[in-house]
C-alpha cells in the first residue's frame, strides 16, 4: 500500500511519524494511548477469569491451599518480585528518556529492562524444575508423596527440567554468538547491537538460573519439612493439592508468556531506539510498551501474595 | 483527509490491495464474503438436523450416501450431536458476530464518522486474518477422529472436559476450543480498534450525539465485546489445559467416566458455566445491537422522518448493554445454581424488557405518519421490528424461573433465539446488505428479486420457527436425535415434517439472493453517491469510496436524521451541507 511505503521512507528521515489517516501527531498519540489502555482492560479481564477460578477453589478447599502453599519457595518469589519491580523502574525511566530525547540512555534502559526480564525467567525456571522433580504438578500429573518417587529420581528429574527449560536460552546464546563471530562484519551496527543484546539476554537467563539454585539450596530446609506429609498427597478423584498447582502453573505460566511477548516487543522497540527514532516529538510506542510492562508487573504483584504468602 | 492523496496506487500489488489489505473497506468486504460462505455451511448443517427430525433413521436422499456412507446414508445419534453443535458454532462465531462487527462495523464506522480509515489499520488486517486459523480449526474438526465437536456450542464440562466423555470430544473438541480462542483474539483486536476509532477519529463537527445510531450501536457492541470476551478466553484456556494436560479445573470430585475414576478432581463444573455465560450473554447483545442500529438508520431513511427519540435510543442501547453484564445466570436456572441467585438474575433479566420496549416504541414512532417507501431494505427492517417483538416477548417467558424450568430444554428456547437471531439479526443483515450495497459496489441490487427474496424468506422462516413455539409448549425436547423414542412426542412428527420443508424452501430461496448479489456486482444498475437520498456521511463519499474514503474534508453541521427539515427544499438534509445562513 501507499501508506506502508511512504511511512517507511519517512522513518529514515526522522520526520513524519504521522500515518496518513491521522490529522496530527497528537491525534495519533491519543489514539495509540487509548487503544493501549483498552487493550490493557481486556488483559485485566482475561486475568480476572483466572483470579475468579483461584477464588472459587480457595473458598471450596481452603485446607488444600494452606498445605500446598508451603511448597512454594517464598524467597525465590520475593526475589523475582524485586527484579520485576526494578524492571518497571527502568521502563518508566526509559519513557522519560524518550521524552527528553536522551537516545543513548533510552537504549541502555531498554536493554536493562530486557536483562531483568531474563533474570526473572531464569529464577522462575528453577522454581518450575524444582516442582517438576518433586512431582508437585497440576492435578492430572501430580505425583508428590507417592511411593515411586525416590530421592535419586528427583535430582535427575530436576536437572532434566532445568536443562529442558534452559534449552531455548542456550540455543539463543549459540545462534547469536555464532552470528557475531562469523557475520560480524556484514551486519550494520544496529543489527550487531541487537544480536549482542540477544546474546546477553540468553546469557543472563543462566545467571538467573544460578541465583535461583543458590537461593534454593540456602532455603532448602524450610521447604523440605513438608516432604512426605501425607496430607499433601493426591488421592485420585478427590480434591487435592493438584488443583492448587493447576492454578499455580496456569497463572504463572500465562504471566511468563506475557513476559516473553513483552521481551519480543522491547527488542523491536530497541531497534527503533538504536536508530534514534524516539524523541520529544515521537515517543508513543515507548509509552505504550511501558504501560503494558507495568500491567505485567502488576499481575505479578497480585500473584505473589495470593500464591506464595497467604497461608 | 491529509495532505498527500491516496489514489496514486502505483506501487501496490494485488496482494497488498485485496488480500493483506489494511483498508477498512476491503477488510469489511473480506469479512462479508467469508461470513456469507459460512452462512451457507451453517444453513446446510441445519438442514441435516431438520432431516433427522422429520424423517428419523431414514437415508438422506442423494447426498446421504456421500456424507455418511459408513452408516448407510443415515445420521447417527453422534453425528446429530455434531450437527447441532457445529450449526450453532458456525452461525454464532463465523456468521452473526463477524458479519455485524467485522463486515458492517469495519465498512461503516470510518465512513459514517468521516474518517479516512480505522485508527489501527494493521491491527484491523490482523483481526480478519486471525479468523482463518479459527476457520481451519473448526472446519478441520470435521475431518479428525470423532468427526466434529459434539458438546454443544456451550461446551459444558465434564462432557467437553474429558477426552473419553463423548465420541466427538477427541481431537475435535480441542480444535473447537482453539478455534474459539482465535475468534476471541480477532474480536478483541477489532473491538479495541472500533472504540479507539469512534472516540478519536471523528470528522470536525461530528459530536457523539450527531453520530448515526449504527455507529452508536457498534460502539456499545465493541465495549461489550472487549470487556466480556477475555473472560471466555481465560475459561477456554483453562478448558484447553484440562483436555491436554489434565489440570482438572472443571472436573468435579468423584467424577466417573467409562467406569474409571478420573485422575483429577476437586474442580468446579459450574465455574465454566459462569465464565462462559459471563461472555456469552453479552454476546447475545453483540449479536443484536448492531442490527438494531442499522435498522434504525434504514427506517428513518425510508420513512423520510427523523428517528423518534434519538437520545432515548442511545440510552436504551447503553442500558441493554449495561444490564447485559448482570443477567448471565438466567442461562443456568436448571444447572443447580442457588435458587436465591436465580431470583436475582430473573429480576435483572426482566428489566431488559424496559429499554427493549423503548426501542420498539421508538421504531414505531419513527415510521408513524412517515412517507414510507417500501424498498427491499425497508421491508427487511420492518420485518426485523415485528419479528424482534415476537422474539423479545418469548424471552420474558424464559426470564421467569418457574416457566424456564419447564421450557428450558424444549423447542420453545430454540424458537426464541431463532426469532431473535434469524428473524431478527439475519433479516436486518439482509436489509443492510441491500441498503449499503450501492455504496460497496457502486451498483444497485435488483429490487424485484429482492422483494421476492424477502417475502419467501419471511413466509418460510415463520413456517419453520413459529411452529417451534408450539412444539416447545408441549415439551418437545431439544438436542435429542430421536424424540419420537418417547410415545408422547410421536404425534408431533407431521409438524416437524412441515417445518423441515419450510426450512428447505427457506434455504432454497437464498439462491435468489446469491444470484442477485453476484449478478449485481457486475451488471447491476450503476448509481451515484446517494441513491437513497440519505443524510449520513457515507453517502457523501464516492460509490464505492476510494482509498482514504472522502474526496473532500467532511464537516458536520447537524444530526444524522434531519429528514423533512424546513430549512431546505429537499426532504433530506445531509450532515455535511452547510446551513443557509453560512452559505
Amino acid at each position: 500500500m501507499v501508506m506502508a511505503s511512504t511511512t517507511e521512507e519517512q522513518d529514515h528521515h526522522g520526520h513524519g511519524h504521522v500515518a496518513h489517516h491521522f490529522d496530527s501527531a497528537q491525534q495519533q498519540f491519543d489514539a495509540g494511548k487509548l487503544g493501549m489502555w483498552l487493550f490493557l482492560i481486556t488483559e485485566i479481564l482475561f486475568f480476572s477469569g483466572l483470579f475468579v477460578a483461584y477464588a472459587v477453589y480457595r473458598v471450596n478447599h481452603p485446607e488444600v491451599f494452606i498445605d500446598a502453599r508451603q511448597h512454594l519457595n517464598t524467597s525465590l518469589g520475593a526475589l523475582n518480585t524485586v527484579v520485576l519491580l526494578f524492571s518497571s523502574l527502568t521502563m518508566a525511566w526509559a519513557v522519560r528518556a524518550a521524552q527528553l530525547g536522551q537516545h543513548k540512555l533510552l537504549s541502555n534502559l531498554i536493554i536493562l529492562t530486557l536483562l531483568c526480564a531474563s533474570v526473572f525467567l531464569g529464577i522462575k525456571s528453577i522454581e518450575y524444575s524444582h516442582k517438576w522433580g518433586e512431582g508437585l504438578l497440576w492435578a492430572g500429573a501430580y505425583t508428590y508423596g507417592s511411593e515411586e518417587l525416590i530421592e535419586h529420581d528427583k535430582s535427575a528429574a530436576k536437572l532434566a527440567a532445568t536443562a529442558a527449560l534452559g534449552a531455548p536460552a542456550a540455543l539463543i546464546v549459540v545462534v547469536s554468538g555464532a552470528i557475531l563471530v562469523f557475520w560480524r562484519k556484514r551486519l550494520s551496527s544496529v543489527v550487531r547491537t541487537l544480536v549482542a543484546v540477544t546474546l546477553g539476554m540468553g546469557a543472563i537467563y543462566f545467571v538467573g538460573v544460578g541465583i535461583g539454585i543458590i537461593v534454593e539450596v540456602l532455603t532448602h530446609s524450610s521447604v523440605s519439612h513438608a516432604s512426605g506429609d501425607p496430607s499433601i498427597s493426591q488421592v485420585a478423584g478427590t480434591p487435592g493439592p493438584g488443583v492448587f498447582f493447576s492454578i499455580y502453573f496456569t497463572m504463572t505460566g500465562v504471566h511468563a508468556l506475557h513476559i516473553l511477548i513483552g521481551m519480543g516487543v522491547m527488542l523491536w522497540m530497541l531497534e527503533k531506539s538504536l536508530r534514534f527514532e524516539y524523541g520529544p516529538d515521537y515517543f508513543g510506542p515507548v509509552d505504550f510498551v511501558g504501560l503494558y510492562w507495568h500491567l505485567v508487573d502488576l499481575v505479578w504483584i497480585y500473584l505473589f501474595p495470593l500464591l506464595y504468602l497467604i497461608g | 483527509m491529509t495532505s498527500h492523496d491516496h489514489h496514486e496506487m502505483t506501487v501496490s500489488s494485488f496482494v497488498s490491495t485485496y488480500v493483506f489489505s489494511r483498508d477498512h473497506k476491503i477488510i469489511g468486504l473480506q469479512f462479508l464474503f467469508s461470513t456469507l460462505l459460512w452462512f451457507l455451511v451453517g444453513g446446510l448443517l441445519a438442514l441435516g438436523i431438520r432431516w433427522q427430525l422429520a424423517y428419523p433413521w431414514t437415508d438422506m436422499p442423494v447426498i446421504g450416501s456421500m456424507l455418511f456412507s459408513g452408516e448407510g446414508g443415515q445420521i447417527s445419534p453422534e453425528f446429530y450431536t455434531v450437527l447441532f453443535t457445529m450449526h450453532a458454532t458456525v452461525m454464532i462465531f463465523f456468521v452473526i458476530i463477524p458479519v455485524l462487527a467485522g463486515a458492517f462495523g469495519n465498512y461503516l464506522i470510518p465512513l459514517m464518522i468521516g474518517a479516512d480509515d480505522m485508527a489501527f489499520p494493521t491491527l484491523n488486517m490482523l483481526s480478519y486474518w486471525f479468523m482463518w486459523p479459527a476457520f481451519i480449526c473448526v472446519g478441520g474438526s470435521f475431518f479428525v477422529p470423532g468427526h466434529g465437536a459434539a458438546s454443544g456450542w456451550t461446551s459444558y464440562p465434564p462432557l467437553s472436559d474429558v477426552t473419553a466423555a463423548s465420541p466427538g470430544s477427541g481431537t475435535a473438541q480441542t480444535l473447537w476450543l482453539l478455534g474459539v480462542t482465535f475468534v476471541g483474539i480477532s474480536s478483541m483486536m477489532g473491538s479495541v480498534n472500533y472504540m479507539t476509532t469512534i472516540i478519536q477519529m471523528r470528522a470536525p463537527g461530528m459530536t457523539m450525539f450527531r453520530m448515526p445510531l449504527t455507529i452508536w450501536s457498534m460502539f456499545i457492541t465493541a465495549i461489550l465485546q472487549a470487556f466480556a470476551l477475555p473472560v471466555l478466553t481465560a475459561a477456554g484456556f483453562m478448558q484447553l489445559a484440562d483436555r491436554t494436560i489434565g489440570t482438572g479445573f472443571f472436573l468435579p470430585e468423584g467424577n466417573v467416566i467409562n467406569n474409571s475414576v478420573a485422575a483429577a478432581g476437586g474442580g468446579q463444573p459450574l465455574l465454566w458455566q459462569h465464565l462462559f455465560w459471563f461472555y456469552s450473554h453479552p454476546a447475545v447483545y453483540i449479536m443484536i445491537l448492531p442490527a438494531m442500529g442499522m435498522v434504525s438508520d434504514i427506517l428513518a431513511c425510508f420513512a423520510r422522518k427523523p428517528v423518534f427519540g434519538y437520545k432515548p435510543m442511545v440510552y436504551s442501547i447503553s442500558a441493554i448493554a449495561g444490564l447485559g453484564f448482570i443477567v448471565w445466570g438466567h442461562h443456568m436456572f436448571v444447572s443447580g445454581m442457588n435458587p436465591v441467585l436465580g431470583m436475582t438474575f430473573m429480576v435483572s433479566t426482566m428489566m431488559i424488557a424496559l429499554p427493549s420496549a423503548v426501542k420498539v416504541f421508538n421504531w414505531l414512532g419513527t415510521v408513524w405518519g412517515g412517507k414510507i417507501q417500501f424498498t427491499t431494505p425497508m421491508l427487511f427492517a420492518l420485518s426485523f421490528v415485528s419479528m424482534f417483538i415476537i422474539g423479545g416477548l418469548s424471552g420474558i417467558f424464559m426470564a421467569a424461573t418457574p416457566v424456564d424450568i419447564f421450557i428450558h430444554d424444549t423447542y420453545f428456547i430454540v424458537a426464541h433465539f431463532h426469532y431473535v437471531l434469524f428473524a431478527g439479526t439475519a433479516m436486518a443483515v439482509w436489509g443492510a446488505i441491500y441498503f449499503w450495497y450501492p455504496k460497496m459496489f457502486g451498483r444497485m441490487m435488483n429490487e424485484t428479486l429482492g422483494k421476492i427474496h424477502f417475502f419467501l424468506t419471511f413466509i418460510f422462516l415463520n413456517g419453520t420457527f413459529f411452529t417451534m413455539h408450539i412444539l416447545g409448549t408441549v415439551g418437545f425436547p431439544r438436542r435429542l436425535a430421536d424424540p419420537y423414542h418417547y410415545e408422547t412426542f410421536r404425534h408431533l412428527l407431521p409438524m416437524n415434517q412441515f417445518m423441515t420443508w419450510c426450512a428447505v424452501a427457506m434455504v432454497a430461496t437464498q439462491v435468489i439472493f446469491a444470484w442477485n448479489f453476484i449478478y449485481s456486482i457486475f451488471f447491476g444498475k450503476a448509481v451515484g453517491r446517494n441513491p437513497w437520498h440519505c443524510n449520513t456521511l457515507e453517502w457523501m463519499a464516492p460509490s464505492p469510496p476510494g482509498h482514504g474514503n472522502f474526496d473532500f474534508q467532511p464537516i458536520v453541521y447537524r444530526g444524522p436524521y434531519e429528514y423533512g427539515s424546513p430549512e431546505t427544499d429537499q426532504d433530506y438534509y445531509p450532515q455535511t451541507q452547510p446551513p443557509p445562513s453560512s452559505a
